[in-house]
């Protein structure tokens, strides 16, 4: 059966979604969200779909996922046969549950910020670039040791879902108002990513990053 | 946040929200060239709009139009009417608003990339223009001085998905249309028909000088396509040009040749400019600092 992607070409989480079916090859049924100005994620439809009223959403085989780290997960335990995007070993597995948990967490500061400058989302814009901010530390600094022990990814020795689910928000940066000036070991890991191979950028992310 | 002084901007209908940006009986605040304003909608088609004092109390009443998927307003006196854009009313096409976009970027920034053809093997790429055909061909500009519009005609550009219609690439027909310092639109061909135009509006609501917000009503001949597919295929596009428009420097428009030299494929760049200098423009205008 078809996988099916709940999905709004300007979203960064369902951009997360894009960029792994896409590393994997998958074929994938694309159903367009009306996220703004019709704001179609809200309705009672598809709060039937999502509960939360978020997208992305994932329906896979009669299972159906919210949430674009869980939905990561479940692509790459079920379709990756080289288990490299999740890896299985013990001193990988919880590095990459840590930074995905960080990616749909921390990190969406800066996909406040985005919406707010990009959508004229009514937030507090300040608390939301600080955040964000607070979040590309945490993030450039262990970047930063990594490429000390010689690592080019967030977690061993292959790009994997951890990648993957800081990339877009962190890339997309720019967006909400927020330069990456200050973060060395950010930029070359974005410009390490970008040249993966079956690597596709999407609207907003700037190449002079 | 100062208001403006300068009439030639202050002397224009602009774009200051859509109408289900709110539910009849509701309001929101935003602001145009600097001045705190109020939108309510008062029905399902009726809007006031009020000037705030700097106390954040409703002063003026502002006259207010509801056109082309956008609601109008003017802090002065107009001296034009709302364009005529006869597409919005032909009943086979596919109507809508895009929302609205912040870019922070002076307006003419914005209409300027609108109307650039040379840009889009690069930043649209695979979509308006591909990168191995990004010859701009010769094309005509023109004043329409009856209407005081700008015009581009006879333009034309390789595109591999000229809309969400395309089923493949095709040498596009463009006309450019510069209605107001703040409002364009272009005339595009649909795809397999040339007969038929797509009409496509950016109306900018200059918030001030270097932040704005892009309003891109469609008229669009597709029968097959979503709404939903029609507004994504625009958001995209435009969200690319974002990109770029935030990182040009000065972010104001020289209207001096001395400062930024339009390149030669730049005409409607070089006739939008010169007329904006012509009506003595101010607001969103780089001046040369004295040395
Ligand atoms: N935890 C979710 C959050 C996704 C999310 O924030 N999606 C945005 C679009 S990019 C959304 O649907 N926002 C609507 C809302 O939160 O109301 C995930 O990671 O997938
Ligand atoms: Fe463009």
């Amino acid at each position: 059966m078809a996988i099916k992607l709940y999905d709004y070409s300007l979203s960064g989480s369902c951009y997360k979604v894009r960029l792994l079916l896409g590393f994997l090859d998958l074929e994938y049924e694309r159903h367009p969200i009306g996220f703004y100005p019709e704001r179609e994620h809200r309705t009672e439809t598809f709060r039937a779909i999502n509960p939360l009223g978020q997208i992305p959403v994932l329906e896979d085989d009669g299972i159906r996922l919210r949430d674009a780290q869980a939905i990561l997960c479940h692509l790459a335990n079920k379709y990756d046969m080289s288990g490299l995007w999740l890896p299985r070993a013990p001193e990988l597995y919880g590095l990459v549950m840590m930074w995905l948990m960080f990616a749909g967490g921390e990190l969406m500061a800066a996909s406040a910020a985005r919406l707010h400058d990009l959508l004229g989302y009514d937030l507090d814009i300040e608390t939301a670039r600080r955040n964000a901010h607070a979040a590309f530390r945490i993030l450039d600094d262990h970047l930063t040791r990594r490429e000390i022990e010689g690592g080019t990814w967030i977690v061993g020795d292959h790009p994997t879902i951890a990648d993957v689910a800081c990339f877009p928000y962190t890339a997309l940066s720019n967006d909400g108002g927020i330069g990456l000036e200050d973060y060395p070991a950010l930029r070359n890991w974005l410009r390490s990513f970008m040249h993966l191979p079956k690597f596709d950028a999407m609207s907003g992310i700037s190449e002079f990053a | 946040m100062a208001v403006t002084t300068d009439r030639a901007a202050l002397n224009e209908w602009i774009a200051c929200g859509w109408p289900e940006k709110v539910v009849p009986g509701g309001k929101y605040r935003t602001v145009l060239l600097g001045q705190e304003i109020e939108v309510r909608r008062t029905g399902v088609s009726s809007f006031e709009v009020f000037e705030c004092d700097g106390h954040g109390e409703l002063s003026r009443s502002l006259p207010v139009q509801a056109k082309y998927c956008c609601i109008f307003t003017t802090l002065g006196e107009p001296i034009r009417p709302l364009p005529k854009i006869p597409e919005f009313d032909e009943a086979d096409r596919r109507i809508t608003g895009c929302g609205s976009v912040g870019v922070h970027t002076s307006p003419f920034r914005i209409i300027e990339n609108f109307l650039d053809m040379a840009h889009f093997s690069f930043v649209h790429t695979d979509i308006l223009g591909a990168p191995e055909r990004t010859e701009v061909l010769a094309y005509k500009t023109e004043h329409r001085k009856d209407v005081d519009e700008i015009w581009a005609i006879d333009c034309q550009f390789y595109q591999p998905a000229a809309s969400k219609a395309s089923k493949g690439g095709q040498m596009t027909h463009y006309a450019y249309r510069v209605m107001s310092p703040f409002s364009v639109m272009l005339y595009k061909n649909v795809f397999d028909d040339p007969t038929r135009n797509d009409a496509i509006c950016l109306f900018v609501q200059p918030i001030d000088e270097t932040e704005c917000l892009a309003y891109m009503p469609l008229a669009i001949v597709d029968r097959e396509s979503a709404l939903t597919s029609i507004i994504d295929f625009q958001q995209t596009i435009f969200a690319q040009d974002r990109v770029i428009l935030e990182n040009q420097r000065p972010a104001l428009l020289p209207l001096d040749p001395t400062i930024e030299l339009p390149t030669r494929a730049d005409a409607s760049s070089i006739a939008f400019r010169r007329w904006l200098k012509a009506k003595n423009f101010q607001f969103g205008v780089y001046e040369k600092k004295a040395a």
